[in-house]
């Protein structure tokens, strides 16, 4: 039980916590805050794994930049607490019982796998450095890096062809 | 270090063509004057032959792109050609619909060749994650392509709907790959295989995420029980963005789907043959039983969309190198009929796309023979008529599925049965248009409209297409056959 071990379990215990919250809640400020949570917690969950330069993007661009997006959307959109609907009968009765399963499923396997077996016995790693990661990012993974940079251009054209104004 | 970026680029030629005409067209876009944007359409269509060039280039340099990331393979140069072939002619079918409904947008014209590449990405891709790039590349551009009609409301709704659950579907997706990473380490779909033969078997995890990644990939290819939203959004889309739907990311996604189930998990296929087998039975069953009741064509085409994903599964459950080649040439004929089919529903919906019903379609055979002809030719080659691409197909999905026995015993028998069963009630709901064509009772609202030259193309091209494969297939089975050896199976 060292100290890393100790912090993974509470960063972990609070990602899934906000988890949680941000389905459940129905006032929709709640959930943008319950979502910060998670972005935080795993954020520590990134240094424990020796990658403090994703940790720190982490932190300013979804925990920052986006977050403030989210809260600007509700508030401009003056959004109201959720209107509660029935949970459809496959849902209640298939649905969940079957989520339960999968994921004491997955959880039982995953502890079985190398990566399970390697909890709490890894040492940190050593840590990546900015341009150890720049050079991977530019070199080996040249290739989806530009075609992410293609997905997010993408993704502009959708907001202004969605938003535009029809002539 | 120059040669081998030149190298990379070479096998990566079809995809950096379709992105830069795309961005090219981008640009022109605010300086072209409203009555000229259909310019913009020829563009991108001129930019979808270039990557077909750029394709052979491809072919002329094969091997591994960017540290394994890419794998230039004759499978790969297959599926480009056919994907690739299918976005040509939902653009030339397009330029003349947008103008008819007042959209001509040179946005839509980008998002169609962006989406072609992410495609063209699934194809090759010998990494998953590098596969989901792709895969959202190719989703993302055709959700906003279905609400194109912004003030259509079945548009915005199917727009809506494809947007949630085809997210969810790419997180199931991408839930699977952290899965399959978790209990192998590794992400690159050729080196999956060799871990997978270890001692020890197979890990139950790596298990658990390619059925993850079964669900994720079966909602973009519309197979059951994961179809639900498949008809109402083929319906709402706009008639070209539906063509492009029913054809390139299906047969891009199929082809992931092949090099992930074959090449990293074929020693597993006992493991999934079942799945497949299930999904395979419910697929067709469904499809077609729906599709019997529908009286509005474009909805009982995109439940055939749904039966012919389940043919497709039949060729899949045999898990042999006859079995890809059958797939393959099942997709490339699928998609010229698929297409063409549609071009046909994108002409004769009219303004607003308000005559879809069978009952718009009665005596178009003495008013419009031609078309009518080549609407015949589509619903015959759909049905599995010979003499056409869809016969043979059918012939060697069941041939290879057959072939298989020896591997997977009296079910797959069985599933050829059912399929065979499905295809003559299949007939049904096909030769139903046509009687209707040639022997009902013309309507009297119809007001005949000139097919425009570039949808005329478009239909041509892929009537010939269609009668190509069906009477001179040796050439396109001889291509098929060394896609599939072109695969590192185990």
């Amino acid at each position: 039980m060292s100290l890393a071990f100790l912090m993974f379990l509470a960063c972990g215990v609070l990602a899934i916590s906000g988890a949680i919250v941000l389905i459940l809640a129905r006032e929709p400020i709640h959930s943008a805050l319950a979502l910060i949570q998670v972005m935080i917690a795993l954020a520590v969950l990134y240094v424990l794994l020796g990658a403090p330069f994703i940790a720190a993007v982490q932190v300013i661009v979804y925990a920052g930049a986006i977050m403030v997006l989210f809260v600007f959307v509700i508030m401009l959109l003056n959004a109201g607490s959720e209107e509660r609907t029935d949970f459809s009968q496959i849902a209640k009765y298939v649905g969940v019982p079957l989520g339960v399963i999968l994921i004491f499923w997955a959880a039982h396997w995953l502890w079985r796998s190398p990566a399970g077996r390697a909890i709490g016995t890894a040492t940190a790693m050593p840590a990546a450095s900015t341009r150890a990661l720049s050079v991977e990012l530019f070199r080996q993974y040249l290739f989806p890096f530009e075609a992410t940079s293609i997905l997010i251009l993408i993704a502009i054209l959708g907001a202004l062809v969605l938003a535009r104004k029809e002539p | 270090m120059a040669t081998a970026q030149l190298v990379n680029l070479h096998r990566v030629a079809p995809e950096w063509h379709l992105s830069i005409v795309g961005i090219l067209v981008m640009i022109l876009d605010p300086f072209v004057s409203p009555r000229r944007k259909r310019w913009l359409g020829w563009l991108a269509f001129a930019g979808a032959l270039a990557a077909l060039l750029a394709v052979h280039r491809a072919y002329d340099s094969q091997g591994m792109a960017y540290d394994n990331l890419i794998s230039t393979d004759v499978f790969s140069v297959f599926v480009h050609v056919v994907v690739i072939l299918a976005a040509a002619l939902s653009i030339l079918g397009s330029i003349d619909y947008l103008e008819r409904e007042g959209i001509q947008r040179g946005e839509y014209y980008a998002l169609i060749l962006f989406a072609t590449a992410g495609m063209g990405i699934l194809a090759g891709a010998n990494e998953l994650v590098t596969a989901f790039l792709g895969l959202e590349m190719s989703s993302i551009s055709t959700y906003i392509l279905v609400g194109f009609r912004r003030r259509s409301e079945p548009s915005n709704e199917a727009s809506m709907k494809y947007f949630l659950l085809g997210s969810f579907a790419t997180a199931f997706f991408l839930y699977g790959i952290a899965m399959v990473y978790g209990a192998l380490g590794t992400t690159y779909i050729d080196k999956i295989q060799a871990l997978l033969e270890r001692p020890g078997g197979i890990p139950a995890l790596a298990m658990l995420g390619l059925g993850l990644i079964f669900v994720g990939l079966g909602f973009k290819v519309l197979i059951a029980p994961f179809q639900v939203y498949g008809p109402d959004v083929y319906e709402g889309a706009p008639t070209p963005v539906t063509a492009l739907l029913s054809s390139a990311p299906k047969v891009a996604t199929f082809a992931l789907m092949l090099r992930i189930f074959y090449v990293s998990f074929g020693m597993a296929s006992d493991f999934w043959f079942w799945a497949v087998w299930i999904s395979a039975v419910l697929t067709m069953f469904i499809g077609n039983l729906a599709a019997l009741v529908q009286s509005n064509v474009k909805r009982m085409l995109a439940y055939s969309s749904i039966a012919h994903a389940g043919y497709i599964l039949v060729a899949f459950a045999a898990s042999t190198t006859l079995g890809i080649a059958a797939v393959l040439f099942y997709l490339a004929a699928y998609v010229l009929m698929k297409v063409g089919a549609f071009l046909i529903v994108t002409h004769l919906g009219q303004r607003g796309e308000a005559r879809l019903d069978i009952r718009d379609y009665a005596g178009l055979g003495s008013r419009e023979p031609v078309l009518a002809a080549s609407f015949s030719l589509f619903l015959f080659s759909l049905l599995g008529l010979p003499a056409t691409g869809g016969f043979l197909g059918k012939f060697l999905a069941f041939q290879s599925a057959l072939d298989a026995h020896s591997a997977h015993g009296t079910a797959i028998i069985w599933l050829v049965v059912i399929a065979a069963i499905n295809s003559v009630i299949g007939a049904y709901y096909y030769l139903r248009v046509i009687i209707s064509m040639y022997f009902a009772q013309p309507s009297t609202d119809y007001t005949p409209s000139s097919v425009a030259p570039a949808l005329g193309v478009a239909i041509f091209v892929a009537a010939i297409g269609t009668l190509y494969l069906g009477l001179l297939p040796a050439q396109v089975l001889e291509f098929a056959r060394t896609a599939a050896d072109s695969l590192p199976l185990h």
